[in-house]
């Protein structure tokens, strides 16, 4: 499969937390040649089963990648001089210096185009002059009659943001909700990878519903898959502008293995050991508290799951214009698919086991 | 799909960088006008001859650039350091795909993420200064094959119709353009009309200024995009314009006085022709009017503008309809034109 036409489909497919059912359609069909069987959840997350050639009852590894997005929601239809606009709320952690002057796509009754908007500046209320536009002042502007709009949007509908997906130098590509679905298409080349190789465990690939908001589809499809172990696969701080200092990768350093209280250190390990048999580079991020990810989910459902995290190196998250390397991606669904062949009938028992090891 | 406003507004042609656009008018209009040449500035000059009924040279001008950015340094990790060229406010750059330089390399202006800002951070505006082009170089080196110091860079905007409206990048000033491209392509108006294209407008109406004194017109109309405020507020916003209703006249701006014999000529043609339009409230802002009247003795010349929202931003907006009556009034205007309206007699 071509990378940047299977992240320019995921990338562009629309599906802010809430409003997944475009994207997760979107991600079972290019699932289904890949898995034996396809499931979602009440909350709208998406699972494929592909099984595992060990004897029954067979272990089940779950990989987890949330598919949802940042992105907006219509709060008040507003007039003026006979034209329409939307005042909106944010859906998720979106950075509001980004905001102003931003296509998006309404999903009301019909998908409709318009532009985030804002008097000037200095037309505005002396106390807002000097910040960037907050939701006080943006508008969408979609270009439409009052009377029109009115019939098209109810409060309440979703807007995702609209940015096609391009290329930059180096196999570098750009543009919006590659937070997470770089890590869908991680999944995906892992799926692809594994048609031609053994695998004992089975194996079950969600893409998550409402990781944005609260880590919601991480809650309920670990409890409803029951996973042996787990292993979630989200982006990471990349260095960039803005963001210089030491302790971030660079773009194209292969993908980040995370160490934590989130991170089973078996699992770790075991991916650590993956990379080092495919002479992977990957570099080692660390999360003090919660990590921010499905993984944080995932490790307390039912009695627990030993979890691992593997991120994507990303630039300027939560922004339309997020950037990662094309290679970093396929490295990490390379790396998943080398993890997976290697789980083996001793491994739940092994991770355990080392946990009460005294250290040499 | 309105494929001229398509052409026009996708085009680069950030001040000073105008080629992209100079050459496709000149394509635009190379068999529809008689003679065309550029001026030392980058002025696209054409004559579009008379019928000779009337004896008068009527300049219109249609500024052809956009604001947009320049690259200032690049770093050593292959960012590019950048400056606004013409009035962008700071709060317009992040999360933006612009094209840099002759081979369009694509850029995104980035920042730091949310996740890792302090609450200050959050409610300050980024400056310019510390912003980056990122082009995805992976150093200086590789970054310097590709773009270079002084480059221009301009917003990636794909003209769009949304119904009764448009969104796309510099309709300030690529409708005027349009404008003037519909009207050499035309009938011929009863005298000579001398159509400028000119640049530099953003930066201070540079390119005007020596067009007119090269044309040395017996009056001219200056077509443009003018601001229009027309969103929902509170606030008292003057001075203001409204999509939907009609071309704008200018009559007074922040540094001229529009010549008012034009100016009420503009107006009786339109309510003549029962032609919508809308008297720009005099307030700030200036067009290409203020230097084509002091050049030479002075020349009588007068601005009609089609309204756009959310200007200097990638996205402007315009209502189609406008834009038709904009082309419409001005070729109502121009085949009234004779010259005792503008005859100074005592």
């Amino acid at each position: 499969m071509k990378i940047f036409k299977l992240l320019k489909t995921l990338s562009e497919t629309p599906g802010p937390s809430g409003f997944e059912r475009r994207i997760a359609d979107q991600i079972s069909q290019i699932w289904e040649p890949f898995v034996d069987k396809i499931t979602t959840d009440r909350v709208g997350s998406v699972f494929a089963v592909k099984s595992g050639s060990g004897t029954e009852p067979r272990p089940q590894l779950l990989l987890a990648a949330h598919m949802d997005e940042i992105g907006l929601m219509v709060t008040e239809v507003v007039n003026r001089d006979a034209y329409g606009f939307l005042r909106v709320t944010n859906v998720g952690g979106v950075d509001i210096r980004h905001l102003y002057s931003q296509p998006v796509v309404v999903h009301g009754r019909r998908d409709i185009h318009g532009v985030l908007a804002s008097l000037p500046a200095r037309m505005l209320p002396s106390e807002r002059r000097n910040g960037p536009f907050g939701f006080e002042d943006l508008v969408v502007d979609p270009g439409l009659p009052m009377e029109i709009l009115q019939e098209l949007v109810d409060i309440g509908d979703f807007i995702s943001f609209r940015q096609p997906l391009r290329k930059l130098m180096g196999k570098n590509v750009t543009g919006k909700a590659l937070d997470n679905r770089a890590s869908v298409a991680a999944v995906i080349i892992c799926l692809e990878e594994l048609q031609d190789r053994n695998h004992e465990w089975d194996i079950v690939a969600a893409a998550t519903a409402q990781e944005e908001t609260r880590l919601l589809g991480a809650y309920t499809g670990a409890f409803l898959q029951e996973p042996d172990a787990a292993v979630a696969i989200d982006v990471t701080f990349a260095k960039g502008a803005g963001l210089s200092e030491q302790g971030h990768p660079e773009l194209n350093s292969g993908p980040g293995l995370d160490i934590g209280p989130n991170v089973h250190p078996g699992m770790y390990k075991a991916l650590k050991s993956a990379a080092e048999a495919i002479e992977m580079d990957v570099s080692v991020g660390t999360h003090t508290r919660g990590s921010g990810t499905d993984a944080f989910g995932i490790q307390v459902a039912r009695s627990g799951v030993p979890t691992g995290l593997v991120s994507i190196p990303l630039r300027y998250m939560h922004t339309m214009v997020e950037t990662v390397n094309t290679k970093d991606v396929e490295r990490t669904g390379r790396l998943l698919a080398e993890f997976i062949t290697r789980l083996d009938s001793a491994f739940l028992t092994d991770i355990v086991k080392e946990m009460m090891e005294e250290e040499d | 799909m309105n494929e001229l406003l398509k052409k026009l507004t996708e085009a680069s042609g950030v001040s000073s960088a105008e080629k992209e656009v100079r050459i496709l008018i000149r394509d635009l209009i190379a068999e529809h006008v008689d003679e065309w040449h550029v001026d030392a500035m980058g002025n696209l000059i054409a004559l579009k001859s008379g019928t000779g009924a009337v004896d008068l040279r009527v300049m219109i001008d249609a500024h052809m650039d956009e604001v947009g950015l320049m690259v200032t340094n690049v770093d050593s990790s292959g960012l590019l350091r950048f400056d606004t060229v013409g009035g962008i406010d700071d709060r317009t750059l992040l999360g933006k795909v612009v094209q840099v330089g002759p081979q369009k390399i694509t850029g995104v202006i980035g920042a730091r993420p949310i996740h890792l800002l302090k609450a200050n951070q959050r409610t300050s505006v980024v400056k310019c200064e510390s912003m980056r082009i990122d082009i995805g170089a992976k150093n200086k080196t590789s970054a310097m094959g590709k773009v270079n110091i002084g480059d221009l860079a301009n917003f990636i905007t794909e003209y769009e119709e949304l119904g009764p409206t448009a969104i796309g990048k510099a309709f300030d000033n690529r409708a005027g353009c349009a404008a003037l491209i519909e009207i050499l392509r035309g009938e011929p108006y009863p005298f000579d009309i001398i159509a400028a294209f000119t640049v530099q407008e953003e930066v201070g109406l540079r390119g005007a200024q020596v067009a007119a004194y090269g044309i040395k017109p017996d009056a001219a109309f200056v077509l443009e995009s003018t601001p229009a405020y027309d969103l929902p507020t509170d606030q008292d916003i003057s001075p203001n314009v409204v999509l939907g209703k009609g071309p704008a006249v200018y009559v007074m701006d922040r540094v001229t006085i529009q010549d008012p014999r034009l100016v009420s000529h503009i107006m009786r043609t339109a309510e003549k022709n029962e032609i919508p339009f809308q008297i720009r409230q005099p307030g700030g802002g200036s067009t290409n009017t203020a230097v084509i009247q002091a050049v030479h003795g002075g020349v009588p010349a007068a601005t009609i503008a089609v309204p756009g929202r959310h200007a200097h931003t990638p996205n402007m907006m315009i209502n189609l309809e406008d834009y038709t009556n904009f082309v419409k009034l001005t070729e109502a205007t121009l085949h009234s034109v004779t010259p005792q309206l503008i005859n100074r007699s005592i």
